[in-house]
């Protein structure tokens, strides 16, 4: 019988630790037997559904619920008023905002959380939508960041006291200003631009849903809710919920895609609970593609202005200057100390004199959110910024954009470089990996072909980008979430037969954990990865930790997984120790085993030493019986993976329609414990990259109406805009990683927006004067630029 | 209403209302939950499978249309304990991440292997343009056809 477990394999390769290892999960995702959140049936349960607001901005007059509650099989209507009585009006975002669970006052963004129907189906939910009378009056909406505070701009946070204009955060600032000013008085060429990371959304393809089950008999609230960071909500819930931690369990099971848009909580799952409380039976909510896409975490939605210098052919400055646009409820997503995420690691790759960098934040008539789409904390927006001022820069003085990388780039005698904005990059030799990737994209024959082309009239465009990203967060001392330290716990147990179980705080939504952790515990202990069962997405099993997003799973909880697999070996040798009737320190290790040194024949394997450990044989004076152990992980600092990207492209000059040709993407993530699925992992990023520079976008009229709230105009790509990805590596461990590893799930994403548009414009400067656009490049934005008026996004 | 379903070989009558759409139908039926929902606009391709040998979008199908035809969802795919060569090669080949558009990917690429045993890559990514993957760029799903076709083609030289 032919299963996933024993198919003959193409490569002979069954690594016990690291390598090209098939995914253990696959078994049951190709049967079509995976548990997504809307595949788990309670007994009794009933569906809730949101009525959401039409308005971008007006005040709620009256609700009237008659109708609705009359409704054949409607339980409940739940409004602000009913959640004022149980506390759960607002709830606290991650950065220390409120947002309304249900609005009560007014609106503040088009679908925006009204009401909460309950009842036995989800069609009759929905229907009951349409009997609620909401009476509202509209308000002038803002929903251009610089337009934000206008002295006439309507005030959209009324409701905080004190709240005078749309300030969302002061001025935050980072590097030296005054040296900055020096670098750029110095400086022999100057380049400025206004650049617009425009908003975008994660998009996961399954949507967001909840089930709440709360047991009025025991207390006990058991939640299924796909989300990436099961203990972090779960303390959430304690608190916004008022009930006792310790009696809430999240389980997350399969999650089908997160990218940072199931890192937040959502109003839906406060009403999923609230009206699971209320009504003592489960409920389930489960949002459409439009609620999605309207109202959950977009991504991004940064409008910066920069300049950058450069003497004697080397970039030396940079001066950014930002507003960022959270919507009408800060919850962006991102460590409390860092109020504008990572942004300031934007002096990118690159030696400089001096940086400085200023961000503001506004809040608009738009949707809430400011989570990475596959980021670290803002890092795409400042790789995307440093990366199209570079490329500004090189066309400005007249060099080849890889030749002003490599004249600036940070020497790899330079590491551990403390950057001009505070930043300690832990190792790196970015000129050698710039070169792999030059050698596989065949760089001179490129711009040979383009200039052959040009003289034809063709439209080709040859672009690169180089980043640096900062991820793993992060060590206790800086980083932390609603006070919440940003670290991950790991408990290993070896049973007697010596088959093991890692429990682990990461949460997996398609990353490949049970197969890339059990690869750890086998290359730590010496045993194979199908006798490592990894446990994860359950907080009544699992230790506390914060979960998978800013691409921390490799670097904090894979580090916790090596660390308390070395605790284990080393209690391992202590019982070997007197097994073998020796001392520990005449114990040598190899893979699966302690043996005597220079008598390599008497040994204890693992699996003698797991017997012994449970037996009623005696064990070294003063230790427990047993083969487990725990540890938190606390890393000493963020790791720093880097990468040359270059894209290649074609634009159609009759429709301006834009081909990605070709893409080349060199990683160096340190060392890859599966080299298959960090090849996985690039070519989804590249992906979602090549979405973000041509055609993800959410835009919106001036009154603040969503005009991509679909999948018929939030267009993602499909195998037809995306190329045949091609993948090239340089190895350069991270010092203070246990295993030497650094990350890599979101440097695709980072990396790849820039190097497409960058290609873009070179591929249009010299035959139409193109310096500038913004994303995305959609025909109709492409062609305005090529008859000279590029367009901000809306 | 009464609507009477072929599903995997399974003759499913329920009496629903005539706007429930084939993918409810489905998963409403015990043990289906394999076909997905992503989109509502026929954009996704997570909800596909097969109508009588060609793939359509379950999302954008009423149940009632489907009275009297063969569905084939992604839990037929394995018979007899032996898993379909589309499904090994997804495996062999790392074509999925969070396996939420595996069973659309899996049943459009069926279906286009038993209407072109042979296909180019361009044919590949044509066939499976009309679902999104956001996990793998879609590269790894081109690779696991390709091994699928290879040993479907390998299997009918040895009968």
């Amino acid at each position: 019988m032919a299963t996933v477990e024993n198919l003959p394999s193409e490569t002979q390769e069954r690594p016990i630790g690291f390598g090209r290892l098939k995914r253990k999960e696959d078994a049951r995702f190709i049967r079509g037997k995976g548990t997504y959140l809307d595949d788990i049936r309670l007994p009794g349960m009933v569906h809730g559904a949101v009525l959401r607001s039409p308005f971008a901005h007006a005040r709620i007059v009256s609700i009237d619920t008659s109708r609705a509650l009359a409704h054949p099989g409607v339980a409940a209507v739940v409004t602000a008023k009913d959640l004022e009585t149980l506390g759960l009006a607002w709830m606290p975002t991650i950065s220390y905002d409120t947002q309304a669970v249900l609005a009560g006052d007014k609106v503040r963004f088009q679908g925006q959380e009204v009401a909460f129907v309950v009842a036995t189906d989800e069609y009759t939910a929905r229907d009951a939508l349409q009997l609620i009378d909401v009476e509202y009056e509209p308000l002038p909406a803002v929903v251009n960041a610089r337009k934000a505070l206008d002295p006439d701009a309507p005030l959209i946070r009324d409701d905080k006291s004190g709240q005078t204009d749309n300030l969302a955060s002061p001025t935050w600032e980072a590097g030296d200003e005054d040296a900055a000013d020096r670098a750029f008085a110095e400086a022999d060429t100057v380049v400025t631009r206004d650049i617009i990371y425009p908003r975008c959304h994660p998009a996961p393809l399954e949507t967001c849903g909840m089930i709440a089950d709360f047991n009025p008999q025991t207390g006990q609230l058991n939640i299924y809710n796909g989300n990436q960071a099961p203990h972090a909500h779960r303390t959430v819930y304690a608190h916004v919920a008022g009930l006792a931690e310790h009696m809430i369990r999240i389980q997350c099971n399969d999650i089908g895609g997160g990218f940072g848009n199931k890192v937040p909580v959502y109003p839906g799952y406060v009403c999923a609970i609230a009206g699971s409380i209320v009504a003592g039976v489960p409920v389930k909510w489960v949002e459409d593609r439009s609620e999605n896409l309207m109202s959950t975490g977009f991504a991004r939605d940064y409008v910066m202005h920069a300049e950058m210098c450069s003497k004697d052919g080397k970039i030396t400055g940079l001066r950014v200057d930002v507003i960022a646009d959270h919507g009408a409820f800060d919850s962006t997503a991102q460590p409390t100390k860092f109020p504008a995420g990572f942004f300031h690691i934007v002096c990118g790759s690159y030696d400089l004199e001096a940086a400085h960098v200023k961000v503001k934040a506004v809040y608009t008539n738009k949707a809430p959110g400011g989570v990475a789409y596959r980021c670290s904390f803002r890092i795409t927006e400042a790789v995307y910024l440093v990366e199209r001022m570079v490329d500004a820069l090189a066309v400005e003085m007249g060099v080849d954009p890889i030749e002003l990388r490599m004249n600036s780039f940070i020497g790899p005698e330079q590491f551990p470089y403390e950057t001009t904005t505070g930043w300690t990059f832990d190792s790196g030799n970015y000129a050698e990996t710039m070169k792999v990737a030059m050698d596989i994209a065949g760089y001179d024959d490129l711009r040979r072909e383009q200039a052959e082309k040009r003289a034809r009239g063709e439209l080709m465009g040859i672009g690169v980008s180089f980043f640096t990203e900062g991820v793993g967060a992060g060590p206790r001392k800086h980083m932390d979430i609603l006070g919440l330290a940003m670290n991950d716990g790991a408990d290993l147990r070896v049973h007697p037969s010596g088959k093991a179980v890692v429990s682990i705080s990461a949460q997996t939504q398609g990353q490949g954990h049970e197969t890339t952790f059990a690869q750890i515990v086998a290359e730590e202990l010496g045993i194979p990865p199908e006798d490592v069962q990894v446990r994860h997405g359950d907080t009544d099993r699992s230790p506390y930790g914060l979960g998978t997003y800013g691409s921390r799973s490799t670097p904090v909880s894979g580090a916790a997984v090596a660390v308390v697999s070395r605790k284990v070996r080393d209690k391992a040798r202590l019982i070997a120790a007197t097994m073998l009737e020796t001392r520990p320190e005449d114990l040598a290790w190899e893979k699966g085993r302690w043996y005597v040194k220079g008598d390599p024949e008497k040994a204890a394997k693992i699996e003698d030493i797991s017997v012994r450990a449970y037996s009623g044989e005696p064990l070294p004076e003063g230790m427990e019986g047993g083969l487990d152990a725990q540890v938190i992980y606390d890393p000493p600092n963020l790791t720093y993976p880097y990468g040359a990207y270059i894209a290649v492209v074609d634009v159609d000059p009759e429709t301006a329609a834009v081909t990605v040709r070709r893409f080349i993407a060199v990683d160096d993530c340190g060392v890859r414990i599966n080299p298959m699925i960090v090849d996985g992992q690039i070519h989804g990023g590249l992906a979602e990259g090549i979405g973000i520079a041509l055609m993800e976008v959410i835009t919106f009229d001036e009154e603040g109406n969503c005009l991509n709230g679909s999948f018929m105009d939030y267009l993602i790509p499909t195998a037809l805009e995306c190329p045949d990805f091609e993948l090239g590596e340089t190895v350069t461990p991270c010092p203070h990683h246990p295993l030497g590893a650094k990350g890599v799930g979101e440097s695709p994403n980072v990396g790849s927006p820039p190097a497409i548009v960058n290609a873009v414009i070179d591929a249009l400067h010299e035959s139409h004067g193109v310096t500038h656009i913004d994303m995305p490049c959609t025909p109709a934005r492409v062609w305005a630029a090529m008859q000279g008026r590029p367009e901000p996004p809306q | 209403m009464q609507v009477t379903i072929t599903i995997n070989g399974e003759q499913v009558a329920r009496d629903v209302e005539p706007r429930q759409l084939l993918v409810h139908f489905i998963r409403d039926t015990p043990g289906l939950t394999g076909t997905h929902w992503g989109c509502d606009t026929s954009n996704c391709g997570a909800c596909v499978v097969l109508m009588d040998g060609q793939p359509i979008k379950s999302c954008t199908t009423l149940a009632a249309m489907c009275e009297g035809h063969e569905i084939r969802t992604v839990e037929s795919l394995e018979t007899g304990g032996e898993l379909d060569p589309i499904q090994q090669g997804f495996h062999e080949k790392h074509a999925l991440h969070c396996g939420f558009c595996t069973p659309g990917m899996l049943m459009t690429t069926r279906a286009l292997l038993d209407e072109n045993p042979n296909p180019t890559d361009e044919e590949i990514r044509t066939a499976i343009s009309g679902g999104i993957c956001r996990c793998t760029g879609y590269k790894n799903i081109v690779a696991a056809v390709q091994w699928a076709a290879q040993h479907e083609a390998a299997t009918r030289q040895e009968v």
